[in-house]
């Protein structure tokens, strides 16, 4: 009973922002009330998960969520909006006839907790009749009560609105200032407070905190407009993201800085404008082959697409077959134990339990205990990404945790995990992985990105481009896209930076799913060389 | 949960409104009562169902507005939720573009309400699913579906004593039925304001037919090719290009629709009344449409009427917000309308007939910008493209990806045929020369 609708940020008719977040708007001080006593969500669990087996389920869990959002939106030198939103409830999921069942409630009063889990026992009852397989669930033993934190070091909801307002506009001034026309820019702040309880004998309370603050400038010529988003990440951190410490700061030689754990956005705007400038008056690129060096901020995406969601089980299988689509990754390549996706130095691990990242918790949404694990090892395709009721199909009995819903409201079913690549062992900075590069492109930040439905064929664009000739950056260059098959590119990778570059990007608002769900997740790179790519122009006279 | 009639609406609002100390406030009444079923590998995976009811208050004082919302509709909630909206108000900084709610409004009337989508049961919606299934089991191929129904409710009520209210229903339907060994792909969808008119066993007879037709798929080189776009192929382009009409955005030179600054002029000017498009784009919104109906009014209650976009290849209107519209003085035109495309008269069949050398394209899938300047996307070809030789098609062809911008497109039209409904807008099936495909696709 709360709206499930899209949230609308900023001005009409500029862009509207629509989020795909749902609560009810609430004043910054509600932010900061008392979560719900963890004895009192136990009891309430419990009456569910007592209904559930009363009426038949032979497994239950039941899911007791408090979403906090705070969203801050200016432009220029305006705040556009700031909105507070809250969303409170239970979600009950069970098996009865071998089948999934779900229902969920605002209202968490002990009777109607427990009408709710019988709800879910009527709604798999009646969908057993069209089950052909029944569910089988990969064992996990109860953990008892525990309670997990993000680690951060300062609560952004607590940072006061008026620090946040201040911290956009100088944002804001910093890109005026510096060659931009207009800028619009963000903070998204969410705080899930999740209670997990299960009939293994589970309860567990998690208190997750995310971060994200991006920006888009642009700078209005006489021969057309150019844009540039922020190259800071959304992150699993507080708002110490936003101190901009020296020490996180990776400077590109001629080109952009990179951030490590800390962003400093102000510095980024400037250098936004100024781009922006250069953008203007940037040559446009030949098209054809490139050797491409890449850096964190940009990659990550390319990572998500083509590692992240061709690995997901569900897909693998045909359960996202009339949305998202399918996988080029089948079964039988992984069985062959030697589909060579990707050259030999390319290790791809997925991991939960990475301290920074958008997809770090103790546990999944189905009370499995996070871990790490490899996807592809020394090129060769070796595992997938899958949940309880997925692994037995692989053969495995450990889920390997990647049970996630966005809400209380919604079921939990299979998302991406953090998905990262390994650095080299030898330390190798940017530069260094630069200049061996006779004939190049060097590309940092998130552009367009288009995938086709079994992730063979992409396109992937970035926000800076720079041409790499003998081993230098010489000029920043525009209208770059390069389009390449998955297995190709990922065999063409031929150098990688060490740890020291090793940088975390990451999706605030990964969708997938019908209806569809949102998802946050990070990916870890360094600075990567793939050789040979082909390069297009985006430019057309119209 | 049933939807609240206009006489309930109407006493609830004025009841809120009587608690508000504002300057000025303003209440919107939503709600959305439906629900979904969704399939895959030939049995059903989720079902669910919502209902929605919200009380959304904007409050202002002067330039400074708050908006608070509630789902609890009791007395005390009520005034609770006009304070909070006031509070908020009190405390956020003061808006330059600040414009005042509108006076009452006169309204026409639009079909969008249907009892039969309203009427819409848990086992019909399983009814339906069975329906897509059973025939893709019979032909041993695997169906992937999702089916949504809704009614959705929506009033305003402001301090001015302006009142609007409206409902609407709409179903959709899609379906991806793809063969065991995973080289045939075929798609089909559904979107109706009455749920009578949905069939979920014809829908998927023509998945059916394009997932075996697009087995075995032939390479063809990619480069520019005269193709014929069905109305599910070119809709998300036209929706991305209507989406990107704002006046604000072509005055600050940031827009496709956006002249370049003149010499000796500070500012650029915007392409209102200019020619972009062959003469035969008619692109307009109306809410009383007969088969696509939209609310007749925006979400601050002002009337919404038919409006002509682009007419004769020429921009007609631009919408903008009430401030830029006074800013700029011209007439405030809201945005967020249904989208209705002009055709012909040809079936696409017609088409593929007049067609010597071509491609036929179902759908395209993850279109992205490259460059709002040009309006360049890129996206790639999905569920069933077929070679047309010599008005017939003669084989089905592996996935293109394209570069394209929708500028382009309409002014390289061969002919449009009968609009058809799909995602609220009606988009006619085109013939298009020159469509730009740059890469090959591995992908089924």
């Amino acid at each position: 009973m709360e709206r499930r609708d899209f949230i609308k940020l900023g001005s009409a008719g500029m862009g509207t922002l629509m989020l795909p977040i749902s609560g009810v708007a609430i004043s910054a001080d509600q932010l900061l009330d008392k979560p719900m006593d963890v004895a009192y969500k136990k009891k309430l669990a419990d009456i569910a998960l007592n209904a559930a087996k009363a009426k038949g389920a032979t497994y239950a869990d039941a899911r007791i969520g408090r979403y906090l959002n705070q969203f801050v939106t200016t432009r220029e030198s305006r705040v556009d909006n700031i909105v507070n939103t809250e969303s409170a409830g239970i979600g009950v999921r069970v098996i009865a006839n071998g089948t999934w069942g779900f229902a969920s409630t605002s209202n968490m009063t002990p009777d109607s907790v427990a009408k709710t889990a019988e709800q879910a026992v009527a709604v798999a009852m009646a969908n057993s009749k069209f089950q052909t397989t029944p569910v089988q669930l990969a064992p996990v033993k109860g953990v008892g009560e525990v309670s997990w934190q993000t680690p951060i070091k300062k609560n952004a909801m607590e940072v006061p609105i008026q620090e946040k307002v201040d911290l956009l506009l100088s944002v804001n001034d910093a890109a005026m200032q510096n060659g931009a026309s207009f800028i619009s820019s963000r903070l998204f702040l969410v705080n899930e407070q999740k209670y997990f309880a299960s009939t293994d004998g589970s309860y567990i309370d998690q208190d997750i905190h995310r971060l994200w603050a991006p920006f888009t400038a642009t700078a209005v010529g006489k021969d057309g407009f150019k844009q540039r988003s922020a190259l800071g990440n959304p992150v699993g951190m507080g708002y110490e993201y936003l101190d901009g410490l020296e020490k996180d700061k990776v400077r590109i030689q001629g080109a952009n800085t990179g951030y490590h754990n800390s962003y400093d956005m102000v510095e980024d705007a400037a250098a936004a404008g100024k781009q922006l400038q250069a953008k203007l008056k940037a040559k446009s690129v030949e098209p054809g082959k490139y050797d491409l060096v890449l850096d964190p901020a940009h990659l990550m995406l390319t990572i998500h697409e083509s590692v992240g969601h061709p690995l997901e089980l569900d897909r693998v299988l045909g359960y996202e077959a009339n949305y998202a689509g399918t996988s080029f990754a089948t079964l039988d390549k992984w069985k062959s134990g030697n589909f060579q996706y990707g050259s030999d130095i390319v290790n791809l691990y997925a991991d939960k339990n990475q301290p920074h990242t958008l997809g770090n918790v103790a546990f999944d949404d189905e009370g499995v205990k996070t871990k790490e694990w490899e996807l592809i090892k020394n090129g060769v395709l070796v595992n997938y990404q899958a949940t309880r009721d997925q692994v037995h199909m692989l053969g495995q009995k450990e889920s390997h945790g990647c049970s996630y819903s966005q809400s209380w409201r919604d079921v939990q079913f299979q998302r991406m995990s953090n998905v990262s690549l390994r650095p080299n062992e030898k330390d190798l900075s940017a530069d260094d992985v630069i200049k061996d590069v006779e004939k190049g492109i060097y590309i940092a930040g998130r552009g367009s990105y288009s995938i086709d439905q079994q992730r063979y064929n992409f396109q992937f664009g970035g926000q800076l481009f720079y041409e790499i000739k003998d081993g230098k950056i010489v000029d920043q260059i525009e209208d770059v896209a390069y389009q390449s098959n998955t297995q190709e590119f990922w065999n063409s990778c031929s150098q990688l930076a060490g740890k020291s570059d090793y940088r975390v990007g990451g999706s605030f608002f990964d969708g997938k799913g019908q209806p569809s769900q949102v998802s946050a997740v990070s990916h870890g790179c360094p600075t990567t060389r793939f050789d040979n790519i082909n390069v297009i122009n985006t430019a057309r006279n119209v | 949960m049933t939807i609240i009639t206009q006489q309930h609406a109407k006493e609830l609002l004025s009841k809120v409104l009587k608690f508000s100390k504002a300057d000025e406030c303003e209440c919107n009444l939503e709600s959305k009562v439906g629900g979904n079923i969704r399939y895959a590998r030939n049995t059903v995976s989720t079902s669910g169902q919502e209902s929605d009811l919200i009380l959304i208050v904007q409050s202002t004082f002067g330039k400074r507005t708050g908006t608070a919302t509630i789902n609890e509709f009791d007395n005390a909630s009520l005034e609770k939720v006009v304070r909070r909206s006031e509070e908020l108000a009190k405390l956020a900084p003061e808006n330059e573009e600040f414009m005042p709610v509108f006076a009452p409004q006169k309204y026409t009337k639009a079909n969008t309400y249907f009892e039969s989508t309203a009427a819409v049961t848990p086992e019909d919606r399983a009814q339906a699913a069975f329906d897509s299934i059973a025939p893709s089991k019979k032909n041993k191929l695997i169906a992937a579906g999702f089916l949504e129904d809704a009614v959705e409710m929506s009033a305003i009520m402001n301090s001015k004593g302006l009142f609007a209210y409206n409902t609407s229903t709409n179903v959709d339907f899609s379906v991806t039925i793809r063969t065991e060994d995973g080289k045939g792909s075929g798609w089909a969808s559904g979107n109706y304001s009455d749920v009578k008119l949905l069939d979920t066993a014809k829908l998927s007879s023509i998945a059916i037919q394009k997932s075996k037709g697009s087995a075995d798929a032939k390479e063809m080189e990619p480069g520019k090719y005269t193709v014929i776009l069905e109305p599910a192929a070119s809709v998300d382009l036209l929706q991305n290009m209507m989406r990107a009409f704002d006046q604000r955005s072509a005055d600050e030179g940031r827009s496709f629709l956006s002249n370049k600054a003149a010499e000796g002029e500070d500012a650029p000017k915007n392409k209102l009344a200019q020619k972009m498009f062959d003469e035969r784009v008619h692109i307009y919104s109306d809410p009383q449409h007969a088969i696509a109906p939209s609310a007749p009014f925006a979400g601050n209650g002002y009337p919404l009427n038919k409006i002509d976009w682009i007419k004769d290849g020429t921009i007609k209107n631009m919408p903008n917000s009430p401030y830029w519209a006074k800013h700029t003085k011209r007439e405030y035109i809201p945005s967020n309308r249904n989208i209705i495309m002009s055709g012909g008269d040809q079936s696409l069949e017609d088409m593929i007939k007049s067609t010597r050398r071509g491609v036929l394209v179902t759908r395209l899938w993850y279109i992205r910008a490259l460059d709002p300047q040009t309006l360049l996307y890129t996206g790639l070809t999905r569920d069933g493209t077929f070679y047309i030789e010599n008005g017939k098609i003669k084989y089905p062809i592996k996935n293109f990806r394209f570069n394209e911008s929708p500028i382009i497109m309409l002014n390289n039209i061969e002919a449009l045929g009968e609009p058809q409904r799909i995602e609220g807008s009606m988009i006619p099936p085109m013939k298009i020369r020159d469509f730009t495909f740059s890469s090959l696709s591995d992908a089924v």
